[in-house]
């Protein structure tokens, strides 16, 4: 695939363009449902469609009256205040909990190590709306449903998998001699965790931490079974939005995910290439 | 140094103990540690999900509802009957009219009527009806006056019900699962036309193969060009993969409804190029359609991902020496190049399918009733029929769908390689 040699045949050469053409396609696909949304949110009318005066780009077929109705209207903006009133506290719970346990999961003598990682893997494997089913009984039956906490805890086990799975894969990279070199000059355990060990591995567990995050962020089937009125989420608004009426707010709030997402994404980037750079400098 | 060099002893440890012993005490501290590291997310999950998944899995089959609200009933139905035809007894009746005082009188009568509605249609409204009316019966003769409340309770399929009920446990909303119910005559498959839920796992499994086949088709040459490119190149187009990854999974399906819509942007744009007509839009959403081309979209990077992982470590000198040994391209991608990517597709797909049954969202919003899938009837059961052990019997078989696929993809993957992003 490293560019046409000069000798190449007709068909090579046909295959070749016909070959990105095809590509260029799928990524046409993937990204095109995304970025159809941006200039549609600044929508002058209420439709779902380019309208004749935004193909004009006619200012007149442009405004920004979605985005003031997503800022002003009261519904809205208790679903963005729950789901920030949420998503932290359960991106904090599942990472700090998932970080211990994939350090004691990396150790070389762990007792029932297949059976420990598949009851904490298990979240991420069972359908959404069986965990969701299965919490809504359960957490009926010990007072959490309908809850702050109840969604919370949830949207907390939900998370960890990605938590472990992205902090295990980067303590593969760890050296566990330097462990032992801090120990041998005299650091103990708790001061080796935090000035050794935390720093090789913090890009593995922000990335963990922002998969938890997005989890909870995005999540919507058990917070619909779990939570109640008062625990309202922005993908809960944006889930009776589309069901129910379907309103061209949806577009805008649509809109700012996306641009967090665009965010996160970046961020994630630049943390790949600093531990890339990293695992360079180190020996092995 | 004299007594530790001496060699008929066992070999000591700086402090003096046995080095066998000490080597052990040292394990057994560092598998303490691993354990004590492990156990608060082990016990947060255990009560958090693993419990109330244990919880769903009783409920399907747990019937204490009925044993409950009429324990002399069901007592008194031990010695009866259900084949020979005949009315139960008058102590029968005098029983259930016992249970029913108490039942009204705790407001719970109307629950063990829908229970049972669930099996045999119409006994819900007998038991509001006669729960009512049971305090003010007259003493004795209680057959009489059952029947003078409603001609119904003369009817022996209804004690039957109640009879074939009144276990603690019930494989009855499992049978109900799979279209089937158990009569007088044991076990029988439903009428033709009231079997929902097989048909329902069939196009569940159906749909979900179709989007795992178009995830395949799509991603292998995005994969294909991903790993071939240079590193460079392929970084930035893996970006163009990555953001739908990333993009909330309500956003993407809102904007798959605002393509699709009959007055959608897709259609609006085939009407315009004079490609059909305005009369003539194509219904591309709340049918199988829409379902299918939304998901695929949503799953695509679940394909590719894995994918673009076993093709990276493909050595391009295995194509190069194909292509010296005289093999065409394409003998060369078909003999060398596609079967060392076979464990990418399977990894992948197996991925995409697990992920597909299960999904909820978007077949609920572009699927319509032709485009859903078993876990929007469960969902439709626990919030709207209320029908709650249906729900967990049918929660069970996808469940058990799911892991046996979860299995195979440990084998061929193992669940600690998976790699996110």
């Amino acid at each position: 695939m490293s560019g046409l040699p000069p000798y190449a045949s007709p068909l090579q050469i046909t295959w070749y363009y016909g070959f990105r053409v095809i590509c260029a396609l799928i990524f046409f696909f993937l990204i095109m449902p995304i970025m159809v949304i941006l200039p549609l949110s600044f929508n002058a009318s209420d439709f779902f469609t380019f309208t004749p005066e935004m193909l004009r780009l006619d200012p007149d077929g442009y405004s920004l009256k979605h985005y003031e109705d997503f800022f002003t209207n009261s519904d809205w903006q208790q679903a963005l205040y729950n789901s920030v009133r949420i998503a932290p506290v359960a991106t904090l719970l599942s990472t700090s909990l998932g970080t211990l346990a994939a350090i004691g999961l990396s150790q070389r003598h762990v007792p029932f190590r297949g059976a420990i990682m598949a009851i904490l893997i298990s979240p991420m494997i069972v359908p959404l709306i069986i965990s969701a089913a299965g919490m809504y009984f359960f957490y009926s039956r010990i007072g959490l449903q309908g809850t702050y906490w109840g969604v919370v805890l949830s949207h907390a086990a939900l998370g960890t998998p990605f938590v472990i799975i992205t902090v295990t894969a980067t303590l593969v990279g760890f050296d566990q001699s330097l462990v032992r070199a801090s120990a041998s000059l005299g650091a103990n355990p708790v001061t080796t965790f935090f000035k050794v060990q935390m720093p090789l591995i913090i890009p593995g567990v922000i990335s963990g931490a922002l998969f938890a995050f997005i989890t909870s962020f995005d999540e919507v089937v058990v917070v619909l079974f779990v939570g109640s009125a008062g625990e309202k989420t922005l993908p809960w608004q944006m889930f009776t939005g589309l069901r129910e009426q379907i309103s061209p707010t949806i577009l805008a709030v649509a809109s700012v995910l996306i641009t967090i997402s665009i965010i996160l994404l970046t961020v994630l980037e630049l943390l790949r290439r600093r531990s890339e750079r990293l695992r360079g400098m180190s020996p092995g | 140094m004299s007594e530790t060099t001496a060699q008929d002893g066992p070999m000591l440890a700086a402090d003096g103990t046995p080095l066998k012993v000490s080597l052990q005490r040292a394990l057994r501290r560092q598998k303490l540690r691993a354990v004590f590291l492990i156990a608060p997310l082990l016990a947060f999950i255990v009560i958090t999900f693993v419990m109330p998944i244990a919880d769903m899995l009783y409920r399907s089959v747990e019937n204490s509802i009925v044993p409950d609200t009429l324990p002399r009933t069901v007592a008194a139905l031990e010695d009866w009957d259900a084949t020979s035809g005949e009315m139960p007894p008058e102590e029968v009746f005098a029983a259930m009219h016992a249970d029913l005082v108490i039942a009204e009188e705790k407001k719970i009568h109307t629950r063990v009527g829908s229970r049972l509605n669930y099996e045999t249609p119409g006994i819900s409204s007998l038991f509001r009806k006669t729960g009512r009316r049971a305090d003010r019966m007259d003493e004795g003769n209680y057959r009489e006056q059952f029947l003078d409340i409603d001609k119904d309770w003369g009817d022996v399929e209804v004690w039957a019900t109640i009879k074939r009920y009144s276990g603690t446990v019930t494989a009855g909303y499992f049978l109900n699962a799979v279209d089937a119910e158990l009569t007088a005559e044991g076990v029988q498959m439903k009428d033709e036309d009231e079997r929902i839920y097989l048909y329902l796992l069939w196009r569940t499994m159906l749909l979900s193969t179709l989007i795992t086949l178009a995830c395949a088709v799509l991603g292998y040459p995005i994969a294909f060009l991903l790993a071939n490119l240079p590193l460079r190149t392929s970084n930035l187009l893996m970006i163009l993969v990555l953001l739908p990854f990333w993009t909330s999974l309500l956003v993407r399906t809102s904007s798959w409804i605002v393509l699709l819509q009959q007055q959608g942007v897709l259609n609006d744009t085939l009407v315009s190029l004079g490609i059909v007509g305005d009369q003539d839009r194509l219904e591309l959403m709340y049918n199988q359609t829409g379902t299918i081309i939304a998901m695929t979209h949503i799953l695509l990077p679940f394909m590719i991902l894995p994918l673009y992982s076993v093709m990276k470590t493909i050595s391009p000198s295995y194509v190069r020496a194909a292509k010296s040994l005289g093999a065409t391209d394409w003998t060369a991608f078909w003999k060398i190049y596609f079967p060392n990517s076979l464990p990418g597709i399977g990894a992948g797909a197996v991925l995409v399918f697990i992920l597909a049954i299960g999904y909820y969202i978007t077949p609920e919003l572009v699927g319509g009733t032709s485009g859903i899938f078993i876990s929007n009837r469960i969902a439709y059961h626990i919030s709207s029929s209320l029908h709650w052990g249906l729900a967990a019997a049918l929660g069970v078989i996808l469940l058990s769908v799911i892991l046996i696929f979860y299995y195979v993809y440990d084998k061929i993957v193992g669940i600690d390689n998976v790699k996110l992003g």
